[in-house]
């Protein structure tokens, strides 16, 4: 990568992002691949930085998952975020942030859609009457909840207990940083960085003190591409894309993967587990996976939070080997218990790949 | 196992080949980089439904290195002629084959 000519690509895509006042709307399904994310997101951007986040539990999918599995209309989805942005309206705001990568392309989709077609968006306003007697207003800036993180990360780097820093050495962690394809890919003025070579979590690795590693198949998808999953018949297309990803990077020996998506995270962790099965080959050191985490989970854990309580231990692969490497303390005792101390029990290990 | 598997990636790492046979195809043979594979020859010829033998293909091997599969298709070349006719750049593609073949073959001798 040169970096100069990086950073020029980088300063001609920056997006202005309000620093307070939002309206959030959670995932379909973070909460239950990595339960602790949002909850930290929440708690960083309230309690650590006191800013105004509200969120509604009138708030429903965005219908993007079968909008790009092809099962639901365009038209459907558009009433479905129509139906979003009037529950923003009525909360009185006008900064409306997504947790989902393909929720926020949902939205930006739509709006540049409704702005190249203003008549869909009249049609659109009738159906949301017809269907729910509900009114609203676009929202003055749309974020996915990423932007807002690299908006704070300085903030959250001067509160940081830890850096990505290896304690023995005190070299840089070797970080490999996975966008969603639908961040920036359909609409690349919309994400922070473009769509080549987005700076979102570049950012937050340079702020925490993390190395970037650039290795050739960094924009490949991490194989989830909804349909090469959700149809049985093409999981065999899915896993192999996240094996191209885990074949290019392997030599650059990274220390762990961050994300800003849903879906990537979740299978970039299972499908090493899968790998490791199928061919008995694992690609972190010593025998165990490469660690996946989302970018809230990365916040927490630099500002201290215990990595039991940010839900570490529903990874499949194994984190203990990276918080020992950064000095994170923990109690391995802990790690399969949940609220009030009580045992979640133990999930089976598996045969080739180190875990604990 | 899981019911699905994994297949071999395409990628390829032109750092792993030796480029120097089709440089010195490219320097005897300078029609080598004038097709724009467009698939005329493919189209046309009479080997291809059976065999899979397409000019097209074979240039594209030999620029990835992939030397065995591009013999592999070419051994199924009749040397009729009839890609030479369409091409619409106007390659001599039968000459083009046999100046491969030498190369190839003479390389092998070493």
């Amino acid at each position: 990568m040169i970096y100069q000519g990086k950073q020029k690509i980088w300063s001609d895509y920056q997006k202005e992002i309000p620093d307070d006042h939002w309206f959030y709307v959670r995932s379909c399904i973070r909460q239950n691949f990595f339960p602790g994310s949002e909850k930290m997101f929440m708690e960083i951007c309230r309690d650590v930085l006191k800013k105004d986040f509200y969120e509604t539990e009138h708030h429903t999918t965005c219908g993007g998952i079968a909008y790009h599995c092809d099962t639901i209309p365009q038209e459907t989805a558009m009433t479905i975020v129509a139906r979003q942005f009037a529950l923003m309206t009525e909360a009185g705001y006008e900064n409306y942030v997504a947790s989902c990568i393909t929720s926020f392309g949902n939205y930006t989709e739509i709006l540049e859609t409704w702005h190249e077609f203003p008549e869909l968006e009249t049609r659109i306003r009738e159906m949301l009457w017809k269907a729910c007697r509900k009114e609203f207003k676009i929202p003055k800036y749309l974020a996915h909840a990423s932007d807002l993180i690299y908006k704070y990360r300085n903030e959250i780097a001067e509160k940081a207990k830890f850096r990505l820093v290896n304690k023995e050495t005190g070299e840089p962690l070797r970080v490999v940083e996975h966008i969603g394809c639908h961040y920036s890919k359909m609409f690349p003025s919309k994400g922070i960085g473009g769509a080549e070579y987005p700076y979102v979590l570049a950012g937050m690795i340079e702020s925490w003190g993390g190395s970037v590693i650039d290795y050739p198949e960094r924009r490949h998808c991490c194989g989830y591409g909804f349909r090469q999953y959700h149809v049985k018949a093409n999981r065999g297309y899915s896993i192999s894309n996240t094996h191209k990803k885990f074949e290019s990077m392997e030599p650059y020996k990274p220390d762990m993967i961050i994300t800003n998506c849903p879906g990537c995270p979740y299978f970039l962790d299972r499908w090493q587990y899968v790998i490791s099965e199928m061919e008995g080959k694992t690609y972190g050191q010593n025998g165990y996976g490469i660690p996946v985490f989302t970018y809230e989970e990365v916040a927490g854990l630099v500002l201290g939070y215990d990595p039991w309580d940010l839900g570490l231990q529903l990874h499949q692969v194994a984190v203990e080997p990276l918080l020992d490497k950064i000095g994170i303390e923990y109690i391995p005792e802990d790690k399969y218990k949940g609220l009030n101390r009580k045992d979640i029990l133990r999930p089976g290990l598996p045969a080739n790949m180190k875990c604990f | 196992m899981f019911g699905f598997r994994i297949s071999p990636s395409s990628a390829i790492n032109l750092d792993n080949v030796s480029r120097d046979r089709f440089s010195e195809l490219c320097r005897i043979e300078p029609d080598a980089l004038r097709c724009m594979a467009c698939g005329s020859c493919s189209a046309t010829c009479p080997a291809a439904e059976f065999s899979g033998m397409s000019v097209r293909k074979v240039l594209l091997y030999l620029q990835r290195g992939k030397e065995e599969e591009a013999f592999k298709i070419m051994n199924n070349c009749m040397l009729c002629g009839k890609c030479t006719m369409v091409c619409p750049r106007g390659i001599n593609t039968r000459h083009l084959l046999l100046t491969i073949c030498r190369i190839y073959e003479k390389e092998d001798r070493r």
